[in-house]
């Protein structure tokens, strides 16, 4: 019961410290003449009029498409050369260098590049997206891979089990607590890549909605665009989190167990 | 069936190298319990994955009907002494006795019939659902004795599969080998370094000398079967074999030192076997 009460007061806290905060950013801001910091009734009012729903279909959801589009490659590419590069101690030797070199690049310096070969179009963005979120989850497959238990692996070889079921049913689950760990990395650089990529080179999306929102004073409006920007972000991490848990169920069990 | 002949296994090379067996011989023979004993540290783990083939020796051979081990062999199962590291946590209890089955190839109801037999046979028909993690220890390692059974092994090795369980646990499962064995004949090499446990289970007990390892001595183990936890560790024999085991230990661990002066010897003969 006492356990509950915990819990409740802990969510309680949790939504009341973001409210709080709103709260007194109103009460500040509320008589506000300032022209950059508008008072936050009319951000909100804004918020409404922009996002709920006038320009969800021509600036939020080619946002969102993109950076779906650019993580989803990401980490099909990744985790299939991380697989790859895992079970070959040869392979990883050669991809070493190249590896560090390309990740070492900080990726906007390849947006000129990337306008000139793929143009300003949503290839250029999906492009800088996977790029950019390859690295952490190429690094962490490859991590997970090569630290699988060796007793696991041992058992593996003992019953016989090799070349894809021991890659896709042995090594692949047991990396998988670490491949999320990078998974989860790059949802949060899509999000960012997203944001720099439409603000350098676009027509719409949320980024370009920022950008040009600025530029023509439309203080609110930009604004809105950023508290947008935020709660996606939160909610996209809250919904990883869920898939994370639901996937890597049985490690959480193991580790409970394990301890307890 | 599996013979083992001037085995030696050493660790690294140069001054790092640590001899960890140095020269053992000895023979398995069909449906036979055999029982490796031998103090902590003696290398039994390192024998037994040279004997299933995980491990390449530095010198001498293993063959199973004859044939020298270079890779697991079909017909072998091997039980590991952390269960929880050995199941797979992702699977079901099911899907764990069943997962090795896949390359053979068998059809649905075959399959299944393996697997439900075996899990029957360990006693675990009513957790065929559930995740090992969910499972006590003992039931875990049931699990991993069920998936050897299903695998159709002519011989199964386990390396000390009891080391990590309580003791009322350990004396059923003690009875649960003795039992499937007798059930599915299979030949079983058991590593342990309980010697109780070694003469209540073998037929015969290889007892090993400290690092580097050999052999002091084999033993047959002439007690009744069906064994008996009780009955049979009541018998003038069991506590004749049990006090004859460990002075054969003892005997040896101090010596420990002496032991340099023959060791030589062994290392002689091992390079003159490998070239």
């Amino acid at each position: 019961m006492s356990a509950r009460r915990q819990r409740v007061l802990e969510i309680g806290l949790e939504v009341l410290v973001p409210v709080l905060l709103l709260v007194l950013w109103g009460v500040w801001s509320a008589g506000s003449t300032t022209y950059y910091y508008p008072p936050l009734t009319d951000i909100l009012s804004t918020f409404r009029e922009t996002w709920l729903f006038d320009r969800v279909g021509s600036d939020a959801v080619p946002s969102l498409l993109r950076m779906g589009a650019g993580f989803a490659i990401a980490a099909v590419v990744a985790v299939g050369l991380g697989l790859g590069l895992g079970l070959s101690r040869r392979a990883r030797i050669a991809a070493h260098p190249l590896i560090e070199f390309l990740r070492a690049i900080p990726p906007p310096a390849l947006l000129p590049f990337a306008i000139l070969v793929v143009g300003v179009g949503d290839g250029m963005k999906i492009f800088i997206i996977a790029f950019v979120c390859v690295w952490p989850i190429l690094l962490n497959t490859i991590d997970g891979v090569m630290g699988v238990d060796p007793t696991l692996q041992d058992t593996t070889r003992v019953y016989g089990i090799s070349g894809g079921d021991r890659a896709l049913r042995v090594m692949l689950p047991a990396a998988g607590p670490q491949i999320f760990a990078g998974l989860r990395t790059a949802v949060s650089l899509a999000l960012i890549l997203m944001v720099i990529s439409e603000m350098v080179a676009s027509t719409n999306g949320i980024g370009y909605f920022v950008l040009q929102s600025q530029r023509s004073f439309a203080i609110p409006e930009m604004w809105s665009g950023i508290f947008l920007l935020g709660i996606l972000g939160y909610v996209l991490n809250a919904g990883f989190g869920v898939i994370e848990k639901r996937v890597l169920r049985w490690h959480r069990g193991a580790r409970a167990s394990a301890l307890g | 069936m599996l013979r083992v002949e001037h085995l030696a296994k050493t660790y690294g090379e140069g001054d790092k190298a640590v001899e960890a067996i140095g020269d053992l011989s000895f023979e398995v023979r069909e449906k036979e319990f055999v029982c490796i004993v031998g103090p902590s540290g003696c290398g039994k783990t390192t024998l037994l994955k040279c004997m299933s083939g995980l491990l390449a020796p530095t010198g001498g051979t293993v063959q199973l009907h004859e044939r020298p081990v270079d890779g697991p062999p079909e017909k072998m199962a091997l039980v590991f002494q952390e269960y929880s590291r050995s199941l797979f946590p992702w699977m079901t209890v099911r899907q764990n006795v069943a997962f090795p089955l896949r390359r053979r190839r068998l059809g649905k109801d075959a399959a299944r019939e393996l697997v439900e037999g075996a899990l029957e046979s360990v006693g675990l028909a009513g957790v065929l659902d559930r995740y090992p993690w969910e499972l006590s220890g003992g039931m875990q390692q049931r699990v991993a004795i069920a998936r050897a059974l299903a695998y159709q092994p002519e011989i199964m090795l386990m390396d000390e599969p009891f080391a990590s369980v309580d003791a009322q646990t350990r004396a059923d499962l003690e009875d649960l080998v003795l039992e499937v064995r007798r059930q599915y004949g299979v030949t079983v090499v058991f590593v342990t370094h309980d010697i109780d446990e070694s003469i209540y289970l073998g037929d015969r007990v290889v007892v090993l000398t400290p690092a580097p390892t050999r052999v002091q001595e084999i033993l047959d183990v002439e007690l009744p079967s069906p064994r008996d936890q009780i009955e049979t560790k009541e018998l003038p024999e069991f506590g004749r074999l049990r006090a004859h085991v460990y002075r054969s230990i003892k005997r040896r661990q101090p010596a420990a030192d002496d032991a340099a002066a023959p060791h030589p010897e062994t290392v002689a003969s091992g390079e003159s076997h490998r070239s």
